[in-house]
């Protein structure tokens, strides 16, 4: 499927001047998404499915102030006239927003994105080598999990004049191994298909399951912990979303401190999408640059679109999109910075009576000004004694604020950074969260298999 | 039980060049060496506004047009879409490549599998819409929004958001066996809530639902609920939670509204009864079920108070068609009986390979999704009970309403559920607000100590409508109904602290 993005961006922009007339704001992005996904369960593909589509949206304002929003995947000529008249009829039936940002300032993207052709046009075959070398790396265990490649390009203008295109592509391996209710997990998103090893990651997931048969429970209480980079994804993910989205901020729901000592020192995070597998700029057309967020464990910077920026008297960090109304600004590119702890194994050894965490799952804010989260343990919890792992765990719930399990003095930071896949507010479904494991001097266990 | 919706003719809102797209690729499909294949065109209008504190914050209006294939060959799926196909020959690449795609997929391959036989239906199905939520004016709309958001700000709340949505889908669907069906569904709904901040705390109150209430109808469901009537009295409800006492920690007798009633069956019941968790097809993702097949029919899942229903028939309800998204005619079915668990939401080949005689839950998120077991209304039939007397009947409780957060395991068994609101029930009296409600326990234990159940006072039991449940990967929104009421709990352990 080929379309001329930047045809129809034209197209759009010549009709908002016709319909609309030379006062209208507007800006318009046309994306092309090709998305393709291979699921295995039971060792088997069951499912595989492969998506193409040409989206057009639109951003329009009139009157100073008027706006609406519309999107569209009919993407021909009397299509886009009818896209352009239902949005400006609505733009001019609703009252004007004070709080309209304006279009930005002209300013070039710092790279045209990282794409790959050859993750673009991946086949459905090599989906299923990928599958098979997972299926066959787990050692005759039962497997699960899926493949993905997806491609994105998209093309940015506005009636200010920016003209700006830009596109990625991404590739996720993400499986568990199973035996005798055991679940081992391995996963890694990256921007080519050729760095995933599949058979690598199904060997690992192999390991952990058989690491984790005859799994006994464990009292509720606080442990000490290390979380592999599967569960520091989560742990991630909730603080970008909760606490570093400005419009959290503007809400009062975030309990961020900007400027003090909040986390240990050993704590760097920023939002990296040229280091990821994000766009060059967001859906307003900022580009989109590295933002820190905590240094040495100080806050120091949020993530902002326009309208929230302007709330917080910032400038966009270009973290716009298309459902940032609802949901805020969120990074979508974090990275937690390496520490010295090690490996591992190595953060492990250095824990007195504890537990390893692999993966943490359905994890919800109970406390959002605390950042209090809830949610369970999965595939793989181990008891640590002096150093060692001394048995497999069965599964836990936990209740813990993510502020306070990073505090001063708490956290020591793994040296092996990963790249994971996880939801935040992709176009392309996932997102990439590069992570280290961490060793975290406290976890709140509130529940165990029995209650 | 048995009762099914009226077929009738394809709606005329469904596009006559639809049915020829789809048969096109469903043609292709076959030539390409596929056994079986379906085929839908789906056309979907989305439109959405959302006020705060007294302005309006967005108006947003979608238009997704596509085709979606589905080609089984040999006991190999496969899957293509297409956004807006401009033509038979579009139609017919995407169909091949569902082919090619389940060729690809026998690389690694499972074992034999059948469908479970559906009569192929020509015909259709509408949902009822009284009042065409886009034909009402955006005016009137956004004005609807901004009142009740305004109302509540200046009652001095810290943030006051409201939302109105609606769907207008039509769907043509084509298989190889002779299906040939039209529907024409319209969904609305709307909803408000208020946040007000303390010393480090964020409190939360919202009407009629946290998301919103949401059914298949028309814009007479935003009417009825009347969110001006409401915004005064949550307003006032979430600046008092500021102040309320926490609630306390420990077993005790637990009451719940009807809406957290919904999340409950939503959460604890309906994902436990899909059949492709039950075959564990989704354990990498969403999880697997405590539940055995080789229990069907005979394992005690609750009290015997406990009735609980897979009914796409209801009118109005959210999770309500006339066809599923592989043709099968909707019909009610019994989960659970009197306490027992007798069934399952089930797809065509799911349910051959558990050896069941019945499908008629696969749905998909639009054109480009892949048509999988979803639920429908799962829902709790109503008790001899009512709230009142449930109140009554406590020595000492607490009685929490709306949910907040929500968490369960990958099997559906631990779950952790927080309240907006909650209020300490003391020798049959409702008395003081308590902020911070939660409760937490394990799924069969938890609805065996089901003691009574409303529904018995008009109005008590309602279908809600669930909007946002996601499964599937890619990612997919499903929007599901179920009816509840208010129910009573023994020694459920409350105030659950992080």
């Amino acid at each position: 499927m080929t379309a001329d993005l930047d045809a129809l961006a034209a197209a759009v922009l010549g009709e908002v001047r016709r319909q609309a007339g030379p006062a209208a704001q507007a800006t318009v992005r046309v994306e092309q998404a090709a998305l393709a996904l291979t699921r295995f369960a039971d060792s088997a593909i069951h499912q595989n499915v492969a998506d193409e589509r040409v989206t057009v949206h639109l951003q329009l304002a009139v009157d100073g102030g008027r706006t609406a929003t519309a999107a569209t995947t009919r993407a021909r000529p009397g299509a886009l006239a009818d896209l352009v008249a239902a949005t400006l009829a609505a733009a001019r039936l609703r009252p004007r927003d004070p709080d309209w940002p304006g279009l930005g300032t002209p300013a070039p993207p710092t790279s045209a994105g990282s794409h790959d052709p050859a993750t673009a046009e991946a086949s459905p075959a090599e989906r299923a080598a990928g599958v098979a070398a997972f299926v066959e790396g787990a050692g005759g265990l039962s497997t699960a999990g899926f493949v993905q490649t997806a491609s994105l390009t998209t093309v940015l203008a506005d009636t200010a004049g920016r003209h700006l295109r830009g596109a990625t592509t991404s590739a996720i391996g993400d499986g568990i191994a199973r035996l005798t209710g055991a679940d081992g997990v391995a996963r890694a998103m990256t921007g080519r298909l050729a760095d995933l090893d599949c058979a690598a990651l199904g060997a690992r997931a192999g390991a952990k399951a058989r690491a984790g048969v005859d799994a006994v429970p464990v009292d509720p209480g606080r442990y000490a912990v290390v979380l592999e980079p599967a569960a520091v994804t989560d742990l991630v993910a909730g603080l970008v979303s909760g606490q570093f989205n400005g419009k959290a901020v503007v809400d009062g729901t975030s309990g961020l401190r900007l400027g003090d000592q909040q986390f240990d020192p050993a704590v760097t995070l920023v939002d990296d999408p040229q280091g990821g597998v994000g766009l060059p700029f967001d859906t307003e057309g900022t580009p989109t640059g590295r933002t820190e967020l905590v240094r040495d464990g100080v806050p120091v910077g949020l993530t902002t679109d326009r309208r929230v920026a302007a709330a917080l008297g910032r400038t966009s960090s270009g973290h716009g999109s298309d459902v940032g109304s609802t949901w805020g600004p969120v990074a979508g590119d974090p990275a937690l910075s390496a520490g010295d702890g090690g490996t591992v194994e190595e953060l492990v050894a250095g824990l007195d009576r504890g537990l390893l965490v692999s993966d943490l799952w359905y994890t919800r804010a109970v406390d959002p000004k605390r950042s209090v989260w809830t949610g369970l343990t999965r595939n793989g919890v181990w008891l640590v004694e002096d150093g060692q792992v001394v048995a497999p765990v069965s599964t836990l719930r936990f209740t813990q604020s993510y502020l306070e399990a990073l505090a001063p003095g708490a956290v020591t930071v793994g040296s092996v950074v990963e790249g994971q896949p996880t939801r935040l507010m992709g176009p392309m479904g996932y997102n990439r969260v590069a992570v280290p494991a961490l060793r975290l001097a406290a976890w709140n266990v509130t529940g165990n298999a029995a209650g | 039980m048995s009762t099914a919706n009226q077929i009738g003719a394809v709606p005329a809102a469904v596009d006559a060049a639809a049915f020829d797209a789809a048969t096109a690729a469903v043609q292709a499909a076959l030539a390409a060496g596929a056994r079986y294949a379906d085929a839908r065109v789906v056309d979907r209008r989305h439109e959405s506004i959302t006020a705060r504190d007294g302005d309006v914050r967005t108006l947003d209006q979608t238009a997704s047009v596509g085709l979606g294939v589905r080609a089984l060959v040999g006991s190999s799926w496969g899957f293509a879409a297409l956004g807006d196909p401009a033509g038979d020959a579009d139609a017919r690449r995407t169909g091949a490549r569902a082919a090619a795609i389940a060729r690809a997929s026998a690389a690694v391959p499972g074992p034999p599998m059948e469908l479970v036989a559906v009569p192929p239906v020509q015909g259709g199905w509408s949902s009822t819409c009284l009042e065409d939520p886009f034909a009402v004016p955006l005016a009137e709309k956004a004005a609807l929004l901004t009142g009740v958001t305004a109302t509540m700000k200046a009652a001095g709340v810290a943030v006051a958001e409201a939302l109105y949505q609606a769907w207008d889908t039509r769907t043509a669907f084509v298989s190889s066996e002779g299906a040939r069906i039209g529907q024409h569904v319209v969904e609305t709904g709307a909803g408000m809530h208020c946040l007000t901040m303390g010393d480090g705390e964020t409190q939360r109150r919202s009407y009629p639902a946290f998301r919103g209430q949401y059914g298949t109808r028309g814009f007479e469901l935003v009417r009825e609920i009347d969110l001006p009537a409401h915004a005064d009295r949550i307003a006032a409800e979430c600046q008092e939670l500021l102040t309320a006492p926490q609630c306390p920690s420990g077993d005790t007798t637990l009451v719940l509204g009807g809406e957290q009633m919904s999340l409950q069956v939503h959460e604890s019941v309906g994902h436990a009864i899909e059949l492709d968790r039950i075959l564990g097809w989704e354990a990498a993702f969403a999880g697997t079920s405590w539940l055995d097949l080789s229990q069907l029919g005979s394992l005690r899942f609750g009290s015997e108070l406990m009735n609980v229903t897979i009914d796409p028939t209801i009118p109005g309800a959210l999770g309500s068609f006339g066809f599923d998204d592989e043709g099968t005619p909707a019909a009610a079915r019994d989960a659970v009986r009197e306490g027992v668990w007798v069934g399952v939401l089930a797809g065509r080949d799911s349910a051959a390979v558990a050896g069941l005689p019945y499908a008629g839950s696969v749905r998909a998120d639009g054109w480009a999704r892949l048509p999988m077991v979803r639920m429908t209304n799962v829902g709790l039939e109503p008790g001899p009970h009512t709230l009142e007397e449930m109140l009554a009947a406590t020595d000492d409780g607490v009685y929490m309403e709306h949910n907040r957060s929500w968490s369960i395991d990958d099997r559906r068994l631990n779950f952790q559920f927080g309240c907006e609101i909650g209020w300490e029930v003391k020798d049959g009296q409702r008395g003081r607000m308590l902020k911070n409600p939660s409760y937490t326990g394990i799924g069969p234990r938890f609805w065996q100590s089901l003691d009574m159940l409303g529904g018995a006072a008009p109005g008590e039991w309602k279908a809600w409508g669930t909007p946002n449940c996601g499964k599937g990967q890619p990612g997919q929104t499903g929007h599901t109904g179920h009816g509840t009421a208010p129910a009573r709990f023994s020694g459920v352990r409350v105030g659950v602290r992080g």
